[in-house]
């Protein structure tokens, strides 16, 4: 494993255990073991004495469920510090990857009808709605909130789709304008996805806030290749589950857990990434990633340098649900043609 | 295939064009047109001009100067103080405080009347702003009369009104300014550059520094007499001609709020690197290579005018220039046969010759950098055509040049050459020339002729630029947004699109 590209934060938890990855796998799953129930009442039953099914999380690159090319994985810790399971760590060639099947995904997404778009992401709130006692576990474990804090959150992220959902057929005729030149032309400007974003999601909020970056890039037409929460991973590879049963094309959205100081500088420069949302990105590596992003004159979208990303209050409709997140990877694109006989 | 495609045309029933003139290929046009100069005595130039800074004009801190020149005749035209990184310090100071004290508290119906104001002057002196622009940039009179100079006095009408109604703008938000810009120009359209720029960020309730490119300095100079002579607030418009490394500087100074920048992609970049990191808002607007679409079905004779318009059009120095001609194959030969006959009629020469259809270009290295482009046109084996005009002696001209039997993979049908020169490529099928039209890293224009409406719209939903013109080329206005995809850059300029670039949005 290679320790000097983490966060001292991360790496300091003392979580990690030693020898091999079985030997790992093990020892993880040996300390998960007692306390199933209150985890995921109904989901994980001892008592009719049956073995469960455990999941492997794994990446979610152009509608697989592929696991890294590199054979790397890192255990992901509840926030007691129990390990939870051992999550991918992607490899930058699993970044080029994802990058590939975003660019292969993206004029298939844009060209969809807006209102095709916006019935997807309803359907992903919908299926959602089906796995709340799933992801509400998920994410108590992850973010070590009260279970009916984690189902407040996860029925709020839910909710923020529902909302992204209504505007797919309605951003065009808020940021679109014909306009009245001085001249015998009829002139439109109409909004256009901008292609591959990269998203950094945010790190503590392990859904909500995933949920809160992606939904509004997704709905204006754009492909993602998504860096999920480091140290809270989990909840986000069960997203995909949904995305992969909600009839989101494969390849529109792709998932990565791993390391950021590994992958944050990789996307940033990758020359076919357009966007770049680096809300996740702790400050060091969001001014390294920027000026990376620079190179092809990235779009970027980012947190206010005051503004603390732990401190962010992902309940606040008014901060989190804005069409200005559509708009910032969409282009305007003006049309002209004269007026004649 | 309509008629106007038959190889017919090539015959020229009724002898209107090139052919009946008898000239071979690369003639002249065989008379000569009587001199038409626009009076130069409408603008006074003094000899030296100081930086603009808090409503006074000012020496460099170092007193620094550097000499202007008019390219078309290489002589000087003034001594303009060369601003340090002490006046660039001092302009933002100035610009913070004006922005707190005054034009951030005025309430938006006084400001609009300031730009009203200033956009009454513009139109008043208009011809005194139209030669001195000639002057400066090289650009043909007719050029600066009738499209540079009206729109610049459109676009502080247009913004002047939206100053006050800025909440119908973003409707459910409070839109309030950014602070203070700093604003980089570049010297193809200095004074519209500049409009496109302040009048945005005035009416939006920002102050400004502002850096003209270092060759066209004189223009936004002029534009801060008018702002004093409207009475505009010290501080709020400051001006501070100089190098690069001066843009550099004023791009990278956390006393600035908002980047707003127009050039090359190549300081785009940088300009990215320098803002990289921090809050400031940026917008970039930066090169072009523009596909020029030909359909056979294209009414031939106007698509090779908006040809013509589109690569000819101000020496070819525009970012979006149609600088790469896509014309269907059954109607490349005619086409390029009435290029020719239509490039031996234009008139190279004096800028300030009301007939002159293409002047000077802006400054020697940027000649040099169209030569050497050409040259390597030349070396990787286009075919060059250029017609026999006559150049003048002094000054900084180039040939309108026309290149056929190019390959996608030749630098003059990558790189954005920045001068009259068009590169003529072919394709068969609409899905041809969208992979050829697309296959740049750039992405600001591009054009489209046809007669069929419906292919118009498929190609401008498949073509990824900003801009796409339909049947005309070129064409501006303050109410249609303008700006990049791609590498051309992000943010828009002009229309709605433009004055969100100069606002911070909150909730109510």
């Amino acid at each position: 494993m290679v320790e000097g590209g983490r966060r001292s934060r991360t790496s300091g938890r003392g979580i990690r255990t030693e020898g091999t990855s079985a030997e790992r796998v093990v020892a993880a799953r040996a300390v998960t073991q007692p306390a199933p129930v209150t985890v995921a009442e109904g989901v994980l039953d001892p008592s009719d004495g049956r073995i469960e099914v455990r999941k492997t999380y794994k990446l979610y690159i152009g509608g697989q469920f592929p696991r890294s090319e590199s054979g790397r994985s890192y255990v992901v810790a509840a926030a007691d510090g129990r390990p939870l399971a051992n999550a991918v760590r992607a490899s930058r060639k699993d970044l080029r990857d994802a990058v590939r099947a975003a660019r292969a995904a993206f004029p298939g997404w844009a060209g969809r009808t807006a209102m095709n778009r916006g019935q997807i992401l309803y359907r992903i709130a919908e299926l959602m709605e089906g796995r709340r006692d799933q992801f509400a576990a998920e994410v108590a474990a992850a973010e070590g909130v009260s279970e009916a804090r984690a189902r407040h959150l996860v029925a709020r992220a839910i909710d923020r789709w529902v909302w992204y959902a209504g505007w797919a057929d309605k951003i065009s005729q808020v940021l679109g304008a014909a306009n009245p030149v001085a001249a015998p032309y009829f002139n439109f400007t109409i909004p256009e996805p901008s292609g591959v974003v990269g998203i950094v999601a945010p790190e503590t909020s392990s859904l909500l806030g995933l949920v809160s970056r992606l939904a509004p890039v997704l709905v204006g037409g754009n492909t993602t290749v998504v860096l999920a929460s480091e140290r809270r991973p989990l909840p986000a590879v069960t997203l995909t589950e949904v995305l992969a049963t909600s009839d989101l094309p494969g390849g529109v959205v792709n998932v990565l857990t791993g390391y950021r100081q590994e992958l944050v500088p990789v996307l940033a420069a990758h020359l076919d990434v357009d966007g770049l949302d680096l809300w996740g990105a702790p400050d060091d590596l969001r001014r390294e990633a920027e000026r990376l992003a620079a190179e092809n004159v990235k779009r970027l979208a980012q947190r206010p340098l005051r503004q603390r990303e732990d401190r962010f209050d992902w309940l606040d409709d008014g901060a989190t649900e804005r069409p200005e997140w559509i708009a910032a990877f969409l282009e305007m694109k003006t049309v002209w043609h004269p007026f004649g006989v | 295939m309509s008629s106007s495609t038959e190889p017919r045309a090539l015959t020229r029933a009724g002898g209107a064009v090139g052919a009946s003139w008898g000239l071979g290929e690369g003639q002249a046009i065989p008379w000569e047109y009587a001199p038409s100069r626009e009076a130069r005595d409408i603008v006074a130039i003094r000899e030296r001009y100081g930086l603009v800074i808090d409503g006074r004009e000012v020496p460099a801190a170092d007193g620094g100067t550097f000499v202007d020149l008019d390219p078309a005749t290489e002589e000087p035209l003034a001594v303009v103080a060369r601003a340090t990184k002490a006046d660039v310090d001092r302009a933002v100071r100035a610009a913070r405080r004006a922005q707190r004290r005054r034009w951030g508290n005025l309430p938006g119906r006084e400001r609009a009347k300031y730009l009203f104001r200033i956009a009454r002057i513009l139109q008043e002196r208009s011809r005194e702003l139209a030669v001195l622009e000639t002057l400066d940039t090289g650009k043909p009179i007719k050029e600066s009369r009738d499209v540079d100079i009206p729109l610049v006095a459109a676009h502080f009408w247009y913004y002047a009104g939206w100053a006050d109604k800025l909440e119908y703008a973003f409707p459910g938000r409070v839109a309030r300014p950014l602070g203070v810009a700093g604003q980089i120009i570049p010297w193809n359209f200095p004074l519209l550059m500049l409009a496109w720029k302040i009048a945005p960020a005035l009416a939006a309730g920002n102050t400004v520094v502002l850096k003209p490119a270092s060759t066209t300095p004189l223009s936004a100079l002029r534009f801060a007499e008018i702002c004093r002579e409207a009475d505009l607030p010290p501080g709020v418009v400051n001006i501070v001609p100089g190098p690069g490394e001066i843009g550099s500087y004023l791009a990278a100074h956390p006393g600035i709020d908002k980047v707003a920048f127009t050039g090359s992609t190549a300081v785009g970049r940088q300009i990215g690197q320098l803002v990289a990191g921090t809050d400031k808002a940026l917008t970039l607007e930066l090169g072009g290579k523009a596909a020029n679409i030909i359909f056979e079905d294209a009414a031939l004779d106007q698509a090779v005018e908006g040809i013509v318009n589109g690569i000819y059009f101000n020496q070819g120095e525009v970012c979006c220039a149609g600088s790469r001609l896509l014309v269907q194959e059954s109607v490349v030969d005619v086409v390029i046969e009435k290029l020719k006959d239509r490039l031996a009629t234009l008139r190279v020469g004096d800028p300030l010759d009301k007939n002159t259809d293409v002047g000077a270009i802006n400054s020697r290295a940027q000649l040099e950098k169209i030569e050497e482009l050409v040259a390597s046109g030349v070396a990787e084996g286009a075919e060059i055509y250029q017609p026999a005009c006559q150049l003048p002696e002094r000054g900084y001209f180039f040939r309108p040049t026309l290149f056929t039997n190019v390959a996608q993979s030749h630098r003059i049908a990558r790189e954005e050459i920045f001068g009259p020169v068009l590169s003529v490529l072919t394709f068969r099928t609409p899905d041809e020339a969208i992979e050829k039209a697309n296959n740049t890293e750039y992405g600001l224009s591009a054009g489209i002729w046809t007669e069929k409406g419906s292919r118009i719209l498929e190609m401008a939903r498949r073509l990824r630029a900003g801009v796409v013109w339909a049947n005309t080329y070129n064409k501006f206005d303050p109410t249609s947004p303008f700006g990049g995809y791609k590498e051309s850059g992000f943010g828009r300029e002009g229309g709605l699109h433009g004055l969100l670039a100069y606002v911070r949005l909150e909730d109510r």
